[in-house]
């Protein structure tokens, strides 16, 4: 059911992401002023975007549950969430180490992606005890699926106001992520986009069908014993 | 709607007149934390960054209480059964909880601020905030809305005192940014109340989507 094109698929990852990694080492220029340190960039922002979309479609499949009552949605917003919050902790792990190498601190409160990150990934921390203090299983994927409706409305809002704070006290004209990357600086960050990306979909529907299965197997196994 | 929502505000209202249950304890709350911050940072009087941070990160502590107990009573005594097969619309209850929950937050306020600028506040501080009413409207308009919200997605989990806390917090971090640079520069007594309007604009958005995201889930919760 949910395996449809999960060849292809995790080729594709496999070869994107082998690409990627070799553009990264072999053909991206060392920084400037950071030098090799700043290679940790092609892993650490499309890791960040990946996650933050991972997010943000768990709280559009949760509407889809909530409009359809097909509670196999409820399922893939949870994967997505689930593995959004893998991929968050890795976000703030490089992160830091990042901020160690070109700032000298391992947490630095003005870096304003940074920071919302953290309060998003706080947040979204609370899906699973939310999720498994509820036992009745209908009602534990509603209210799941509200939660990610509420919480994926709150990423941007919470970027926003971040970045309102951060403006307040340290102007900023330019994120340094936008528009000022050199051609081949830029190519092997859009190669890494598409990698994680292409892995986060394959590991989704990886973690999706085996979920199924499982869930199946149980239902099986129930079977059985009601009739032996 | 607006009938059904003020009857139920109506119970709640004359419920906690009767046990004055949340808001003297929201409020013993505030005053107890205020002495802890006294002791804590070791100063008389506080102003600017330092005042505005310790005002709202209380006021939001403070907060969590009534949240968590919202749907206290009829937990408690069973009621939330026969509040549910009446035939109320949700929006209708969610409407009337977020407006017991604002009455509770604004009757905390009248004791908690000039508490604040009675124990905590610097002698020319304290008259100084004619903006400060606003704030403190916009902002519980916020935690109103995201508390109700809260409250009823929390009553289904067996760890409620720990999901209210955890979900509410995270969830309030963009209002206490709006609400805590706003109030800052009018502590500060300088009065330059400088990018008053832009956090003001954000706690308005805020509450304008909270609203809008509560009313529209409120019906997916709290059923059967």
């Amino acid at each position: 059911m949910y395996s449809k094109g999960f060849r292809p698929l995790s080729i594709a990852a496999v070869l994107a992401t082998g690409t990627a990694l070799a553009l990264i080492f072999f053909y991206a220029p060392n920084d400037a002023d950071q030098g090799f340190i700043q290679k940790i960039f092609y892993v650490h922002v499309p890791m960040a975007i990946v996650a933050l979309g991972g997010f943000v479609a768990g709280g559009i499949m949760g509407i889809r549950h909530l409009r359809t009552g097909d509670r196999s949605w409820d399922m893939r917003s949870y994967v997505a969430i689930h593995l959004s919050i893998i991929l968050g902790a890795g976000v703030l792990i490089t992160g830091a180490i990042w901020a160690k190498a070109s700032w000298g601190h391992w947490w630095v409160w003005d870096e304003p992606v940074l920071v919302s990150f953290l309060v998003v990934w706080l947040l979204y921390c609370v899906y699973y005890p939310l999720r498994y203090s509820i036992e009745d299983p209908d009602r534990q994927a509603r209210y799941s699926s509200v939660f990610a409706i509420a919480a994926g409305a709150f990423v941007p809002i919470n970027f926003v106001a971040v970045r309102l704070a951060e403006a307040y006290t340290h102007p900023r004209v330019l994120s340094q992520t936008g528009g000022s990357l050199p051609g081949e600086m830029r190519l092997t960050f859009l190669v890494s986009t598409l990698a994680m990306t292409l892995l986060f979909v394959t590991l989704w529907k990886l973690e999706l069908t085996s979920k199924h299965a499982s869930m199946q197997l149980k239902r099986l196994r129930r079977r059985l014993e009601a009739t032996a | 709607m607006i009938r059904t929502a003020a009857t139920i505000l109506r119970k709640d209202l004359r419920i906690e007149l009767r046990t004055r249950e949340s808001v003297p304890a929201m409020a013993l709350f505030t005053v107890t934390v205020y002495v802890l911050f006294h002791f804590g940072l070791d100063r008389d009087s506080l102003d600017g960054e330092l005042a505005s941070g310790v005002l709202w990160v209380t006021l939001l502590l403070a907060t969590v209480i009534g949240v968590s107990r919202l749907f206290a009573t009829e937990r408690e005594q069973g009621g939330i059964d026969a509040l549910l097969l009446a035939p109320v619309d949700r929006t209708a209850l969610f409407l009337a909880k977020a407006a017991a929950l604002f009455l509770y937050l604004l009757a905390l306020e009248v004791v908690a601020v000039p508490a604040f600028g009675l124990l905590l506040l610097g002698p020319d501080l304290v008259d100084t905030l004619p903006e400060l009413p606003a704030i403190l409207l916009l902002a519980d308009v916020g935690l109103a809305s995201v508390g109700a919200l809260v409250a009823a997605l929390a009553i289904e989990t067996r760890a409620r005192e720990l999901i209210v806390p955890l979900l509410l917090l995270p969830l309030l971090v963009p209002l206490l940014i709006g609400a805590a640079s706003a109030t800052e520069p009018l502590l500060r007594g300088d009065q330059a109340a400088e990018g008053l309007g832009r956090f003001l604009a954000l706690l308005a958005a805020y509450d304008a989507v909270f609203v809008l995201i509560a009313v529209a889930v409120f019906d997916f919760l709290l059923d059967d």
